[in-house]
């Protein structure tokens, strides 16, 4: 929906008639038309996934190279997309965060209080003058060491942080929403194996079905807090990646069979 | 479970509680109990002083040194309970408590004289005991005993204390070592307090029939 901002929209600090600020709303366009990012809250943990299409042969091919999770504690981790800049400054304020609140309380911060900093941390550079709001949108995953509970965050760039069972943003968020509600996570929640396998099979379609990328290789960024990982934010071991992109691959093929099968009649 | 070195780091005219403080853990909580005496030198400046202050709905903390010092710190820290129970929307931990009491001494060692122990019950761990000595130290503990007048139970408690007593077994080995001290210690007296510390909420008591007194034999 475009919709001219008609001089409303020069500043963050100037309203619409309306009721919109469009320097908000234009910094959500950043996140928009970035990489898809999803997060599943398991029963027994926490997946985050990142798409990185590689964007041209010299990039160097390795997680290393801008990286998109950041652990920013020994329990929580960011995933980010949108203006990655932006999304890098967030990650180290959230970082400072967690490191204050353990320095001041002797505990680990709770997952919804590091949401919430975040939240007002991002909010502030959509009403203080001269600053420009942040394109970019981080998605948390953090264990409660208090409650051993699980809990995944949005914040967005309008400084609104939610909690969620499962949540998707940037370029594939609608198609990654609607397979997400389909995994009926609100319902009956799956367990962490599973939930690697559905964000790596939801990154791996959206990436192939965009012709753009044709030829182009796919790199995930796959991130878990869960038991095996010793409840801290780790990447998905490499080797449990190798089988579950194999998998995928199996799965699509065997998709792309059916529906092929169906056309013969 | 240290000698408070309240003659070198007092004021002239300051006012210390000289003092016995414990704390021994129950089944499901924890029991503090302190003396009363609030002395100016030999003057007793009051004799029935309240020196367990409470800090949230289950910490409490027990003061002993200077008696401003203590007071101020006690009042910040329920102050920064609070804002942090309304930004958590859970009960703080005793370690939370301890923590930030810890951070307040190290900080202003030079300027404070205080010995505290912090004691409570949270959700997460159940009962818990923090001694904070002098310096900062911080050292969670079964059971806490410090002030002028602990030096005289260190083997009364040592030989007395058993894991997962009672209630009531607990608030009993309170009142005596505290009276045992305050029968040796010339900066410990008055009336026996205590706080029993529980999930469901606290019992506060105080006596003035010491189960043993100056004189016995």
């Amino acid at each position: 929906m475009a919709s001219s901002g008609a001089g409303y929209d020069l500043s963050a600090s100037t309203f619409s008639p309306d009721g919109r600020i469009f320097q908000v709303e234009y910094a959500s366009k950043a996140v928009e038309n970035a990489g898809t990012v999803i997060g599943i809250k398991a029963s027994n943990g926490i997946v985050l996934g990142v798409s990185k299409p590689l964007l041209h042969k010299m990039v160097v091919p390795s997680t290393c190279s801008y990286k998109r999770i950041h652990s920013v504690d020994e329990h929580a981790g960011i995933a980010s997309t949108g203006f990655l800049p932006d999304a890098r400054q967030l990650v180290g304020r959230a970082i400072d965060e967690a490191a204050n609140w353990e320095d001041q309380y002797g505990v680990k911060v709770p997952p919804e209080v590091l949401a919430d900093r975040l939240g007002y941390f991002m909010h502030y550079y959509t009403l203080s003058g001269g600053l420009r709001p942040f394109g970019a949108s981080c998605v948390i995953g953090a264990y409660d060491q208090d409650t051993k509970q699980y809990k995944l965050h949005m914040v967005e760039p309008n400084g609104s942080a939610a909690s969620y069972y499962g949540v998707a943003t940037g370029k594939g968020k609608q198609a990654a929403k609607t397979e997400l509600e389909k995994l009926n996570l609100h319902k009956e929640p799956c367990t962490v194996d599973e939930a690697v396998k559905h964000i790596a099979k939801i990154l791996t379609m959206l990436h192939q079905e965009n012709k753009d990328n044709e030829g182009k290789p796919l790199e995930m960024e796959l991130s878990w807090i869960c038991e095996a990982s010793k409840y801290k934010h780790v990447g998905v071991p490499k080797a449990r990646i190798a089988e579950v992109t194999a998998w995928v691959q199996e799965q699509l093929e065997e998709e792309d069979d059916d529906e092929e099968e169906a056309m013969e009649e | 479970m240290m000698h408070s070195a309240e003659s070198q780091n007092l004021k002239d005219g300051e006012v210390s509680t000289g003092t016995t403080i414990i704390a021994i853990p129950f089944q499901g909580g924890v029991v503090v109990g302190a003396d009363s005496r609030t002395s100016t030198g030999s003057y007793v400046a009051v004799r029935t002083s309240d020196k367990i202050a409470c800090l949230s709905d289950h910490i409490y903390a027990c003061r002993s040194g200077s008696a401003a010092d203590t007071q101020a710190l006690t009042d910040y820290i329920r102050y920064y309970l609070q804002q942090l129970k309304i930004e958590t929307g859970r009960p703080a931990r005793v370690k939370s408590a301890a923590h930030l009491l810890q951070k307040l001494v190290y900080q202003n060692k030079d300027n404070l004289s205080a010995g505290m122990i912090v004691a409570g019950w949270d959700p997460v761990e159940g009962p818990a005991i923090y001694s904070i000595a002098l310096g900062g130290t911080c050292l969670k503990v079964p059971f806490a005993f410090s002030g002028s007048g602990s030096l005289y139970i260190t083997g009364l408690l040592d030989s007395e204390f058993r894991e997962n007593m009672s209630k009531e077994e607990a608030r009993a080995l309170v009142k005596k070592a505290l009276a045992h001290a305050m029968a040796r210690d010339g900066s410990s007296g008055g009336i026996i307090r205590t706080v029993a510390i529980t999930a469901e909420g606290n019992d506060r008591d105080y006596t003035s029939e010491l189960p043993y007194g100056p004189v016995s034999y």
